[in-house]
């Protein structure tokens, strides 16, 4: 009895004191998780998951500190993504985290815009040009469609305009036969 | 000289229906009460409107204006006034509206005055140039701009596509037969300006006037001019679809394979259409700009053949001239192969349009229900680019984009043999096209979303920046006080010694504003 | 000659997870792509040799003197557990790259069952340290193997007509049934070992 105890307490304390000093010696700053994390987040930057932006919700993923269904942007599919690198149980998007809406991208009203600058402190991509007292207008082509910029915006001029779909960029679509479309 | 064509690879011999409509010969077509030409006629981008609703046109004036060095001009096909200027039903599979600028003909065709070059003077360059201003693009169906393949030069063989390789259609028959000196001028042009020393005419072996009209013009050039720079060769391939593929055209003509990711300029190969070169000969040698073709119309109608059609004609008054037989469904632009249903029937005759065919029950029995793929391979059999399609039909289908694009989806040209042959009726084309097309919004969304995490990343070093500028500002500034500070004997702060020091301040910042122009006008002091 | 058989026999004969249905819940978990297959089947290798080398050891050196057989399952657990958390540390400092295709497998390898079932049966088995090295390795081949195959395989059935009632789970168990009675076929080879 002596003897077991004695032997698994050696055995415990050696695995510890190696893993306590591999723990200090070598430790690495940074999580290759989080990159791969933050490749699959659309990176709209748009906080609505609770944090910052998505290098935040990244590394939050990566602690287990958040889970991984409350990216909108992403949708499902992303959640899906995120579900099949960490290995977890794929969840559908947080009912709380708002549903999935078509892409779409801000545009500022120029009649109405009086110059003042907040939306442009709030564009987290930088889309946005223009300065004091002067028309501000969006780059459309850098907006990623994160909604930051209609609550600073004091006389609400800006809207959300949902991507059309063009001749140059409509896609061909999933292929469905007739035996599908019975079923 | 001769160049021994290669065996050719897979492919598939369709009925060919050419006989159809190749004995007539082109005929012109009357006005159309009204001509909607759309914007975007090449595969780069939508050229820029410069009229305005009401403005008189002139045949061959310009409407239309590239917006980049890749886009090609748009031109007013006859005279008459702008009538509108908006989104109007165009050509696409995808049934969507596209900016279109409709004329009204006054029916009087005023022609605004050809710019004369002189072709045997002006300088590749600028030829090169004129034919993007007189929208020359790739009649062959892909509307490729002729004057980006020829921007790069270091080409020493030309391939003139004759080939007309697609069931039904013959307007390049027609073209070669009827106008064999035109075709063969533009295709010596085209030679010239890409630098090469050859010209290679490949002609599908079904056409036997075509090459002989094509012979004889080549034999009288030779007579005329013994001693040419570029020889030119007419040579007859063998019958098969899809030999008119560009690749597979100069697989056959040259014995070169293009892999896939380069283009065959990089081989010192260039290819164009016979449609193209004849548009090259009236663009150069009569400084006439794009503004009709020859389009082959055929199926249910009462009056197969080729017209020349002004562009944005539209298809059901081209159609209606040819007698729509009773019993007519769908009308399909391109062949039988590669082509779409119109998805109206108003929609103008474009650059691409090559071919409209009236379909009925009898000529094109509807599509079989699909059923499960059984694996015998007889698409792999036909497959001209040497694909597996059952596998990337199976991998497509899971939408398993990864391995679909490890099977070299993107080798695949939608020719439709695959399809053709399957037994078991499988769109196989239809799905190789979603995955392309999901594909490449994918790599697009990812490009985006690394563009957007560059910019956040930026912004918020930038942020960081303007704060620690800031905090040295202030710094300097707590400093500068403080310096003031000690400065006074008695350790009290000397008035006199912060006021010296707000006056340098205030005249460094003049100092500065001196060197830039102010923005208002400074108060009276 | 003997070290060789043992290999083949653990690929192929003993299969770990077709004929001694071990570490099953990685081999179901973890086959929906290729790509991340071949990388539990990687991690799962080297943290599998590692880990009949140690346990060996511990069994042999520690556990057999005191005579603690019975103290053999807690302690293999414990060696196995701090072995992975050792490697990944490891791992992560000297190649970056080797933790960024095994880095975030590794954590799983901890709960499969193969790797606490290979050394438990090197002891039953009566193997020196060398022929459990061998017999770790080999069983791990043998695991990615059989991870790579039903990999593939549930690859292609992303795109076929499975009835509703079979999709997903159903048919990869059913699947994993049929390879199971193939991989019975290799039991023929038995008469050379």
């Amino acid at each position: 009895m002596l003897n077991a105890i004695i032997v698994m307490t050696a055995l415990a304390l050696v695995l510890g004191a190696a893993l306590g000093y591999a723990a200090v010696h070598f430790k690495v700053e940074g999580n290759p998780l989080v990159e791969q994390i933050d490749a699959i987040l659309p990176q709209t930057q748009c906080g609505q998951c609770g944090f910052p932006g998505c290098l935040p919700y990244a590394e939050a993923i990566a602690a287990g500190e958040a889970e991984i269904n409350l990216c909108p942007p992403g949708g499902d599919e992303g959640a899906r993504k995120l579900a099949d690198l960490l290995g977890h149980e794929f969840k559908p998007l947080a009912a709380e985290h708002a549903v999935e809406k078509p892409r779409a991208v801000a545009l500022i009203d120029e009649q109405t815009c009086i110059g003042c600058t907040l939306c442009i402190q709030a564009c987290p991509v930088d889309a946005i040009v223009g300065s004091a007292k002067q028309m501000h207008t969006v780059i459309s082509d850098l907006c990623t469609g994160c909604e930051l910029c209609l609550p600073p915006c004091p006389v609400d001029c800006i809207i959300m305009e949902p991507l059309a779909e063009t001749v140059s960029n409509w896609k061909w679509k999933y292929p469905v036969t007739a035996i599908r479309k019975v079923a | 000289m001769m160049a021994n064509p290669l065996r050719a690879r897979g492919g598939i011999k369709p009925a060919h229906h050419k006989t159809e409509s190749s004995g007539q010969a082109i005929r012109r077509v009357p006005l159309p009460a009204r001509l909607v030409v759309p914007l975007r006629q090449d595969s780069q981008g939508t050229a820029r409107a410069i009229v305005a609703v009401g403005d008189k046109a002139l045949k061959g004036q310009l409407i239309g204006v590239p917006e980049e060095a890749r886009g090609t001009a748009v031109h007013a096909p006859t005279s008459g006034t702008v009538v509108g200027i908006g989104p109007y039903p165009v050509p696409h599979p995808s049934g969507l509206d596209a900016l279109c600028v409709v004329i009204e003909p006054d029916g009087e065709e005023r022609q605004i005055e050809h710019l004369r070059l002189d072709t045997a003077r002006a300088s590749r360059d600028e030829l090169i140039a004129h034919l993007q201003h007189s929208g020359i693009v790739g009649l062959g169906g892909a509307v490729f701009p002729s004057h980006i393949k020829l921007g790069k030069g270091g080409v020493d063989t030309l391939v003139i596509n004759g080939a007309e390789c697609e069931p039904w259609i013959t307007c390049d028959d027609r073209l070669m037969r009827e106008q064999s000196g035109a075709v063969l001028s533009g295709a010596r042009l085209l030679a010239r300006l890409a630098g090469a020393q050859r010209v290679l005419i490949g002609i599908e072996d079904n056409k036997p006037q075509a090459i002989a009209a094509m012979r004889e013009a080549t034999r009288e050039v030779v007579e005329r001019e013994a001693e040419s720079a570029v020889s030119v060769s007419v040579v007859s391939v063998p019958a098969r679809y899809p030999a008119g593929d560009a690749r597979q055209l100069i697989r056959a003509l040259t014995g070169v394979e293009i892999p896939y990711g380069r283009r065959s300029d990089a081989f010192g190969i260039q290819c164009f259409n016979v449609g193209t070169a004849h548009a090259v000969h009236r663009a150069l040698d009569h400084g006439e700009p794009l503004t009709s073709r020859i389009v082959t119309v055929t199926g249910n109608v009462e009056r197969p053949g080729n017209y020349e059609v002004l562009l944005g004609t539209p298809a059901n008054e081209l159609l209606a001239l040819c007698g729509v037989r009773p019993g007519t469904g769908h009308v399909l632009m391109g062949g039988p192969m590669m082509g779409f249903a119109l998805p109206r029937p108003e929609v103008p005759v474009v650059k691409a349009t090559n071919c409209l065919i009236a379909t009925s029950q009898a000529l094109f029995p509807p599509a079989e229900a699909e059923q499960p793929c059984i694996r015998c391979g007889n698409c792999a059999r036909v497959c001209p680019t040497g694909l597996q399609p059952f596998e990337l039909y199976w991998f497509s289908r899971a939408r398993n984009l990864d391995r679909v694009a490890d099977y070299h989806l993107f080798d695949c040209m939608e020719c439709g043999c695959c399809a053709y042959v399957c037994p078991a009726h499988i769109p196989l084309v239809d799905y190789f096209r979603y995955a392309k097309d999901a594909i490449r919004g994918r790599d697009e969304e990812r490009r985006a979303a690394d563009r957007a995490r560059a910019r956040f990343e930026f912004r918020g070093f930038r942020i960081e920046r303007e704060k620690a500028e800031k905090a040295a500002r202030l710094a300097a500034k707590a400093a500068e006080t403080r310096a003031a500070q000690a400065a006074a004997p008695d350790g009290q702060p000397d008035a006199q010694a912060l006021i010296a020091a707000a006056l340098s301040r205030a005249q460094a910042q003049n100092g500065a504003a001196a060197e830039s122009p102010p923005l208002s006008p400074p108060p009276e002091s | 000659m003997s070290y060789f058989f043992v290999i083949l026999s653990a690929v192929l004969v003993n299969n770990v997870v077709f004929v001694r249905i071990l570490g099953l819940c990685p081999f179901m978990g973890v086959s929906k792509k290729l790509s991340t297959a071949v990388g539990m089947g990687a991690a799962t290798t080297f943290v599998l040799t590692l880990a009949a080398g140690a346990s060996y050891l511990v069994d042999h050196y520690l556990l057999a003197p005191f005579e603690l057989d019975y103290l053999r399952t807690l302690s293999f657990i414990v060696v196995i557990a701090a072995i992975v958390q050792l490697t990944e540390l490891v791992i992560h400092k000297t190649s970056p790259l080797l933790h960024q295709v095994l880095g975030i497998y590794l954590p799983l390898i901890t709960t499969n069952c193969a790797v606490l079932g290979i050394p438990l049966l090197n002891v039953s088995l009566g193997y020196g340290l060398l022929e459990s090295l061998l017999f770790g390795f080999g069983s791990s081949l043998g695991f990615t193997l059989a991870l790579v195959l039903f990999a593939s395989i549930r690859e292609r059935l992303d795109g076929a007509d499975v009835p509703i009632a079979f999709r997903g789970m159903p048919i990869a168990l059913i699947t994993a049934g049929f390879m199971s009675l193939a991989f019975m076929g290799f039991a023929g080879l038995d008469r050379f070992n």
